[in-house]
């Protein structure tokens, strides 16, 4: 077991679930109740990592990130560090492959909440800010739970978008899945079975869980 | 302290309302779906903003564009029951009510939601979720929770539409009971005129997103403003007549209905031959006997159809041959036993003179008076039948 890449990957998707909370909250909440121009095409956006071939996203993302680019030029102006090869760049890869993931199951989870619910708590007297942390965030938090597990599943297995933004640096960029990867072509196959395993049982834990909470959203609104 | 507010707009529905609601005073409206009676409240609780008007509670005023004011449904002090009561479905009953009155300490909204929930019939259910609570009940604890917030207005919106006949019962009468120690405006929608008749002070007849009369539920059953308003409140007998004779000096105007000649009081705005409407209040035809076949406006009739509900009938009689011509009137189901009126019965029917009402032709399209447009103040045809034909033949 590589414990070192098993530390920078529960880190990667922790820190990829914590900064994609607010974001995908304040996304879906936008996309179930807006009826604005754009939405579809935002919607449809935030979709693409969904179908794009990792390698794909990853080598736009290379492009986007890299030295010579615009975004590359400023973060290296503003932190001295580079996004590509760098455990920054691999947290901005995670934050954009992970947005379906957070997305979408908090976007159901808004979306059923009947536009009755949330007006009678404004007629009620409750601010909007009151009415999302004491309605509106009760009500959906199973989807936002269920979106934060995808997340963090999806984050410890992602391999093809780390290994092109990220390469395999030990202790910055080299995530269990590359581990994983390294360990097998060295044909180490008792290092690559447990981690393997690991991976298998997290998924499966993280699965278990969304469906669970997926239920329980639905028997609520029956 | 009144509710006055006039609201325009033009899409997603039309709006040109005008609605005027006294402190203490329940003002209905009512109208066919999608004649926005809904929207028409949502403007009023700030839910929906229309292009202009004005909505105007007491000394403050809500809503007015011209003067950059629209205020947040938090700041109307409005309580509103929605059609489906909208209860906050991970909360208890208590919470549910309690959160209306955020604004007051902690230990007195405890209190005070209790105070409601108890005024609302519901002690013992405070810590009941809405999913542990029978229609009815979710009823009331929206209802006590639309009281919790201590409102300026009481809005409902079709708040007995979702439970089932007897609990509408029993709900209605708690409402009554209710109202009678509230001082604000009250607004219900509802497109049942029974509930409305029941509850109101004052009903407001909406068409697609009109006003079209606002008078007491008597008088709009008496006096309706239009054909349109009869129809729109269900009046089962309005038909089309023609104004034969006009005399001032005995007060009367006579029109030709199927052949018969009815008296009907003085109206001045119709000329010999002209088509009108007319209506008439169940309550104006009066079953009569053999020797009182003298009296004005009698005409035979037969029997086609007798509905008898806890001791009162409700008896439609055809006149002459005239299968769409039908009369509808209550008697007592005792009575209607005793005279033995059943269908195929004839019985004698006299219209009293002063309750017809003639009306406009063409008020119901609000167009000039062609056949098909005539057509909506002609009675509700018999299945399969058009009425179309008939009101040629009725009106040539």
């Amino acid at each position: 077991m590589d414990w070192q890449a098993l530390a920078l990957s529960l880190q990667l998707a922790s820190a990829t679930a914590l900064v994609l909370l607010p974001l995908a909250i304040w996304l879906a909440r936008w996309l179930a109740w807006s009826s604005a121009r754009g939405r579809s095409a935002l919607e449809a956006l935030i979709l693409l990592p969904l179908v794009l071939p990792p390698t794909v996203l990853g080598y736009y993302l290379l492009l986007g990130f890299g030295g010579e680019s615009m975004l590359g030029q400023l973060y290296h102006a503003l932190s001295g560090r580079t996004l590509v090869f760098s455990f920054d760049g691999l947290l901005a890869a995670s934050l954009i492959f992970n947005l379906p993931f957070a997305v979408q199951p908090m976007q159901r989870a808004f979306a059923a909440i009947p536009r009755e619910i949330r007006e009678a708590a404004w007629v009620s007297g409750l601010s909007r800010w009151q009415t999302f942390l004491r309605i509106e965030l009760p009500l959906a938090w199973p989807g936002v739970a269920a979106a934060l597990a995808l997340c963090f599943a999806h984050t410890l297995g992602e391999f093809g978008v780390v290994l092109m933004v990220g390469g395999s640096l030990p202790g910055e960029t080299k995530t269990i899945a590359i581990a994983i990867y390294d360990q097998a072509q060295a044909f180490n196959d008792s290092a690559a079975a447990s981690m393997s395993a690991f991976l298998l049982g997290l998924s499966f834990v993280a699965v278990l869980l969304v469906s669970r909470l997926g239920r329980r959203r639905a028997g609520r609104w029956d | 302290m009144g509710l006055s507010a006039h609201i325009e707009q033009s899409a997603p529905i039309p709006l040109a309302a005008d609605i005027v609601c006294k402190g203490g005073e329940l003002l209905a409206l009512v109208g066919p779906s999608g004649s926005g009676k809904s929207t028409l409240l949502r403007c009023l609780a700030g839910l929906h903003r229309p292009t202009s008007g004005h909505v105007v509670c007491g000394e403050e005023t809500w809503f007015d564009p011209r003067r950059g004011i629209d205020l947040p449904p938090q700041q109307r002090r409005v309580g509103f029951v929605f059609q489906h009561y909208a209860l906050f479905p991970h909360l208890t009953a208590l919470a549910n009510v309690m959160l209306a009155s955020a604004d007051v300490p902690a230990n007195e909204r405890a209190r005070r939601a209790r105070h409601w929930l108890a005024r609302a019939n519901l002690e013992g259910f405070d810590h009941r979720r809405p999913d542990e609570l029978s229609g009815g009940q979710q009823q009331r604890v929206a209802l006590a929770r639309a009281l919790a917030r201590e409102p300026r207005v009481l809005l409902l919106d079709e708040p007995f539409s979702a439970v089932d006949r007897v609990t509408r019962r029993k709900l209605l009468n708690q409402l009554i009971d209710l109202r009678r120690s509230l001082a604000i405006p009250i607004v219900l929608v509802t497109h049942d005129l029974e509930e409305a008749t029941l509850l109101a002070d004052r009903m407001t007849v909406l068409h697609r997103g009109r006003t079209l009369q606002t008078a007491t539920p008597e008088e709009m059953l008496a006096r309706p403003a239009s054909a349109l308003v009869a129809r729109l409140t269900d009046q089962p007998n309005l038909f089309v007549g023609k104004v034969v004779y006009q005399s001032r000096a005995t007060d009367t105007t006579v029109i030709d209905w199927l052949g018969h000649s009815l008296n009907a009081t003085y109206h001045a705005d119709f000329t010999p031959g002209e088509a009108v409407c007319w209506v008439i209040p169940e309550a104006g035809v009066v079953l009569v006997r053999e020797h009182q076949l003298e009296r004005e406006n009698t005409l035979y009739a037969l029997v086609s159809e007798r509905l008898a509900w806890r001791g009162h009938a409700t008896v439609t009689a055809r006149v002459g041959k005239q299968r769409e011509a039908a009369l509808t009137f209550a008697i007592g189901a005792s009575v209607a036993m005793r005279r033995s009126i059943v269908p195929g019965a004839v019985v004698a029917l006299q219209l009293q003179k002063a309750a017809i009402r003639l009306l406009p032709a063409d008020a119901a399209a609000g167009a000039p008076a062609t056949v098909d447009r005539v057509d909506s103040c002609y009675p509700r045809s018999l299945p399969g039948e058009p009425t179309a034909p008939r009101a040629r033949r009725s009106s040539e």
